[in-house]
């Protein structure tokens, strides 16, 4: 076992990494899907009329919150195959990063409606609009481009965190690389190539964001200085 | 399970420390107005947070004993946690220097303090209320991330939990437990004494917020 690079090797298993890296991305693509669905769930939940669901609403996404995605996984792998519900790895994977970033992305959309002005809220109330309308109309044009930002950052958060789907048995990427890394026990080319193809694939997403932010800012006639 | 708790503790409080000092000095490269060191620093960061911090783990674990350099599982992780979370910790120290309102840095320069005693005995000590609401979600985060490190085999609160789950497969029972020590963790421990922290801060710059 050497430490020099071999570029043979890095070549001979790129197409294989390449090829898992589409698995990568789509299981980012599924699992930020549900996450947004889950996260509107959990901000029907907070902004309900109802106090005990209010409650029971905060306590559940504190402990998603607060406790590894890691184990998560691990609990949803594992446990519900007890009640008799058998899921593969990859619905189990997703379902488990839908949840957890469903909780961070209702934070982003709650952070969101609370950025849209009072103000707006009172002059709907006075011209007479219905909640939806002023929804529709006037609240949620206004607090989407507030919400973009996080929403972004969430994505590129995600797609980081697709690695340990790899522990309950998800070929994705760090899978791929672990395999061959385990076959040819050469861990330096796999390793690498999946580090550089991670930087390659977030940094510019991470810039456009950034971009993205700063025009949301100057459209919405707020100058970052 | 207690005993993977002592662990997980342990890499959550080393982490910390290391993740802390690195984003103070990397925070203050950023601010630099020598190109190479805010280059120095810009890399770094971008590097860090842009690849997945599992992928670094094993990095460190894996590939730098080809190097020569091999770690113990426990410090690999305690390093890569804290080398990660410090490239994100970096950007909040960033954020927080450039929040000091500009009339203290002008202050500060009218005094015809030093550059270094400015920045020591003027912005550092405003900056504290500024960045530790972020940064008490960074350490939650990372107390999160120190589940990662039973991957690379230290045997913290996950590593347990999955090792008595394979012995025992009483599977809610294991993550269970583990899930809530440490939802415990965080919420008893861990938040209040970052909520102490920022009180504190707030007191001694004379901002009674709460």
């Amino acid at each position: 076992m050497n430490a020099e690079w071999r570029w043979d090797f890095a070549i001979e298993i790129l197409p294989q990494m390449l090829l898992a890296t589409l698995n990568t991305i789509m299981a980012a693509g599924i699992g930020y899907a549900i996450a947004a669905i889950v996260g509107l769930l959990f901000l029907l939940g907070q902004r309900t009329r109802f106090k005990i669901i209010n409650i029971i609403n905060r306590e559940i996404v504190e402990f998603i919150r607060s406790t590894p995605l890691l184990i998560q996984l691990f609990f949803v792998y594992f446990v519900l195959p007890q009640f008799g519900i058998t899921l593969s790895a990859w619905v189990c994977g997703m379902i488990t990063i839908g949840l957890h970033f469903g909780t961070y992305l209702s934070e982003v959309y709650r952070g969101a409606l609370e950025g849209v002005p009072k103000t707006q809220w009172e002059a709907c109330r006075a011209l007479n609009f219905t909640t939806f309308y002023t929804y529709r109309r006037i609240v949620l044009p206004q607090a989407f481009p507030i919400a973009i930002p996080g929403m972004g950052n969430y994505l590129v958060g995600i797609f980081k965190d697709t690695p340990l789907l790899s522990t309950i048995g998800v070929a994705e990427l760090f899978h791929a690389a672990t395999a061959v890394g385990g076959y040819h026990y050469r861990y330096l080319e796999p390793y690498t190539i999946v580090g550089i193809i991670f930087l390659i694939l977030s940094v510019p997403a991470a810039m456009g964001i950034r971009k993205l932010e700063s025009s949301v800012n100057k459209s919405q006639g707020k100058v970052k200085n | 399970m207690l005993l993977g708790t002592v662990t997980t503790v342990k890499v959550l409080i080393c982490a910390t420390i290391l993740y802390v000092i690195i984003s103070i000095i990397f925070g203050l490269m950023r601010v630099s107005k020598n190109s190479v060191i805010q280059g120095v620093a810009t890399v770094y960061i971008e590097f860090f947070r842009g690849t997945s911090l599992l992928v670094q783990l094993f990095w460190f674990y894996y590939v730098l004993p080809f190097f020569g350099i091999s770690l113990e599982a426990f410090t690999a992780g305690v390093v890569a946690i804290g080398m990660n979370f410090g490239a994100y910790g970096a950007e909040i120290v960033r954020g927080g220097i450039l929040a000091v309102p500009k009339g203290q840095w002008e202050g500060a320069f009218a005094l015809n303090f030093t550059p270094a005693k400015r920045m020591k005995n003027i912005i550092i000590p405003q900056i504290f209320p500024i960045i530790l609401p972020p940064a008490a979600n960074l350490t939650v985060e990372l107390l999160k991330a120190t589940a990662l490190v039973a991957l690379v085999t230290v045997v913290d609160l996950t590593f347990e939990a999955k090792q008595i789950n394979a012995i025992t497969w009483l599977s809610a029972q294991c993550f269970g437990t583990a899930l809530l020590i440490y939802y415990i963790i965080s919420r008893f421990f861990l938040v209040p004494f970052l909520r102490w922290l920022e009180v504190l801060a707030a007191r001694k710059v004379g901002k009674d917020r709460i």
